[in-house]
């Protein structure tokens, strides 16, 4: 007897039952279902945290003050002491951007923030305001959508010129029109010359919310904030480098310049900290696929279940038909056809309820989607194939002991069984 | 090889174990049954005509004691090669008709040619044939539910006669049916012996049934007891014109 006569056989006598097939499907329906939605979902919010970290740049080193590490081994009061440190400066931003020292690093833009009222007219919104460089857009990779960065001559001249995060100017301007506007950060007159794209998300340092004015023109204004040196304090520094290659490399040389020009000797800790984005990535990979793989494990428990569902009715179903197993056997059927008949059974209530169950997990999931906004749910060939996989699996173990057992009978007692 | 003989069974005994007490079921039954036989095996219930049945059916294996079939001794097969023979060789036909609910007439019929891999064409054609050979060939597509005790008692005699096996085995084939539809069951038997030859094995206890075969044997606590010809087979067809 060949395999599509198995199939038919197979077909015919869950059709004889359709309710208590459906009943069976629906326990693999609901697990495959759930296991591609979280998963979908799961592997959304790992490519959306994979391209917010992507979106504040490519090839980005992050070098903020203190020592970050120091911290997470439990020295605290060295940390508050260094991180508070003005560790670093504009003067430490232009030695990174020096191609003799730092040969690896293409471009550097350098950030101070401060928490501070922004005010037009009747309107105020608490905000971050950043002092920053002219190249800051180019290396942050953020775009200006309504009018334009300030420019070289603004920087030199300390000019008062604010460029609004797409928040700050909905908050500030709810009709828009913000750029030629004039607005006031601690009481001092800005023109608005300006308007980010938004970046979306909450992002990182909610690019968004922010205002940003040139540095010099942050460090003369709005704060007296110095080193011992007489530098502006720089509360972060962003190095390009060359390559992703070069990252490692470019890492190593900014650490030699920035300990060279802090004085710190040999085997002490570094007052700064230079965070690859590429380790940021890292992390939150493994964040989000362990949080994937969670989810999962979750849905595959309720896969499980389904899976014993179609065990007990197997079972229930060759008691009921154990006169049928019995005249099978004595018309000629071997044990394998027996067996064969049972297992295709089982599988086809599992695969048939695998297929429907990615299709609703997919509608599932393209509805998490609708729902969150920002999140793009990907369902791909591989969780397919593993929902497909594991349903035809379940099938397989949760269908084989019934099935042998069917296949075992003695076709004389079957027979006679009441 | 082939001097008519069918069936050869010597010194067959049978012997089920109750725990540890052994029950002999057949003892020392030594029996041959020829080509185009008719005959009955009777006997009270508890006789050992079942055993006797089960294992010229190839269903189960005696103890002790040669069974060839055709020449070919079957008293030592593995479970498949028994399924395989009981497929080509054997038809069972049982008292409760044994038909698969929710299957039609011809599906049922279909069931031994599916096993032995006839397919397609050739397997409804051969179907057809055999329910057109009961009187059925105008029921094909009605299931169990839909048709009378003495139908469905065909359809499963269709279903004997599918794969033209050497013996039909019929184990109380009258006894859930009225009078009526009994001897109509009977008569079908008969017309396939005396038309086609075939043979045809009643296990019963009815002495009526009995009567319409050419040869009794009877079996009493697991012996053979008796073995003799019936001088004037009734012809069930006969009968039952004269009835009405």
């Amino acid at each position: 007897m060949n395999i599509t006569e198995s199939i038919k056989i197979a077909l015919r006598s869950l059709s004889a039952n359709k309710l208590r097939a459906a009943l069976t499907m629906l326990g693999i329906i609901i697990g495959v279902a759930a296991v591609i939605t979280l998963l979908s979902v799961g592997q959304g919010v790992q490519v959306m945290v994979q391209e917010q970290i992507q979106s504040i740049g490519s090839n980005l080193l992050f070098v903020v003050p203190g020592n970050l590490s120091a911290q997470s081994s439990g020295n605290l009061r060295s940390t508050m002491a260094t991180s508070t440190a003005n560790s670093l400066t504009y003067g430490d931003a232009k030695a990174i951007a020096d191609p003799g020292r730092v040969p690896d690093v293409q471009a550097v833009a350098v950030e101070s923030f401060m928490n501070t009222t922004v005010v037009y007219r009747d309107r105020s919104i608490r905000t971050s305001v950043s002092g920053t460089t002219v190249n800051y857009p180019e290396v942050r990779n953020h775009k200006v959508a309504e009018g334009t960065f300030f420019s070289e001559e603004d920087f030199n001249g300390g000019s008062r010129v604010a460029v609004l995060g797409k928040s700050a100017a909905d908050a500030l301007f709810p009709d828009g029109y913000a750029v030629g506007q004039t607005i006031k950060i601690k009481g001092i007159s800005f023109r608005v010359i300006g308007v980010f794209a938004s970046k979306g998300g909450t992002g990182f340092g909610g690019v968004d919310d922010s205002v940003f004015v040139p540095l010099t023109t942050f460090h003369t204004k709005l704060t007296q904030r110095r080193s011992a040196s007489g530098d502006y304090v720089v509360s972060a520094v962003y190095a390009q480098a060359v390559s992703e290659s070069r990252m490692e490399a470019a890492m190593q040389q900014i650490a030699q310049v920035l300990r060279d020009r802090h004085n710190i000797v040999y085997e002490s800790d570094d007052d700064f900290t230079i965070i690859n984005q590429k380790d940021i990535l890292n992390i939150f990979g493994q964040i989000t696929s362990i949080l994937t793989i969670f989810l999962g494990a979750i849905a595959a428990i309720s896969l499980l279940v389904g899976g014993i569902g179609i065990m007990n009715i197997m079972l229930v179903s060759v008691t009921e038909r154990t006169r049928e197993i019995g005249l099978r056997k004595a018309v000629g059927a071997r044990r394998r056809d027996v067996l064969w008949q049972f297992l295709i059974e089982a599988m086809v209530l599992s695969l048939a309820g695998g297929f429907i169950g990615i299709v609703l997990g997919a509608v599932g999931s393209q509805l998490v989607g609708r729902l969150s906004g920002s999140l793009t749910p990907v369902i791909t060939a591989s969780t397919i194939l593993l929902a497909t996989g594991f349903s035809a699996a379940v099938g397989l173990f949760f269908g084989i002991y019934p099935a042998s057992r069917a296949a075992a009978l003695n076709p004389i007692d079957a027979l006679r069984y009441e | 090889m082939d001097n008519g003989v069918l069936i050869q069974m010597t010194d067959i005994c049978k012997v089920y174990k109750m725990g540890v007490v052994e029950v002999p079921a057949l003892c020392g039954v030594s029996l041959e049954i020829r080509r185009g036989e008719l005959m009955a095996i009777m006997g009270p219930s508890g006789s050992g005509k079942s055993t006797l049945m089960n294992i010229i059916g190839c269903l189960d294996q005696p103890t002790s004691g040669q069974y060839a079939l055709e020449g070919v001794d079957v008293s030592r097969l593995s479970d498949d090669q028994l399924a395989a023979i009981r497929n080509k060789k054997i038809g069972f036909v049982f008292q409760n008709f044994n038909l698969l609910r929710r299957t039609s007439a011809l599906q049922n019929v279909e069931l031994p040619l599916t096993y032995a891999g006839v397919s397609g064409a050739e397997r409804r054609r051969r179907a057809v044939a055999a329910l057109e050979a009961v009187g059925l060939g105008h029921r094909l597509d009605h299931r169990p539910s839909e048709l009378s005790g003495g139908e469905q008692q065909r359809v499963a005699i269709a279903r004997a006669l599918v794969n033209e096996p050497s013996i039909i085995l019929a184990d109380e084939p009258t006894g859930n049916l009225d009078t009526k539809s009994g001897r109509e069951i009977v008569g079908i038997f008969q017309r396939l012996n005396l038309e086609r030859g075939i043979t045809v094995v009643f296990v019963t206890h009815d002495p009526e049934i009995a009567r319409h075969t050419r040869r009794i044997v009877r079996l009493l606590d697991g012996k053979i007891v008796g073995d003799e010809p019936v001088a004037d087979m009734r012809l069930a067809v006969e009968a039952a014109g004269g009835a009405e």
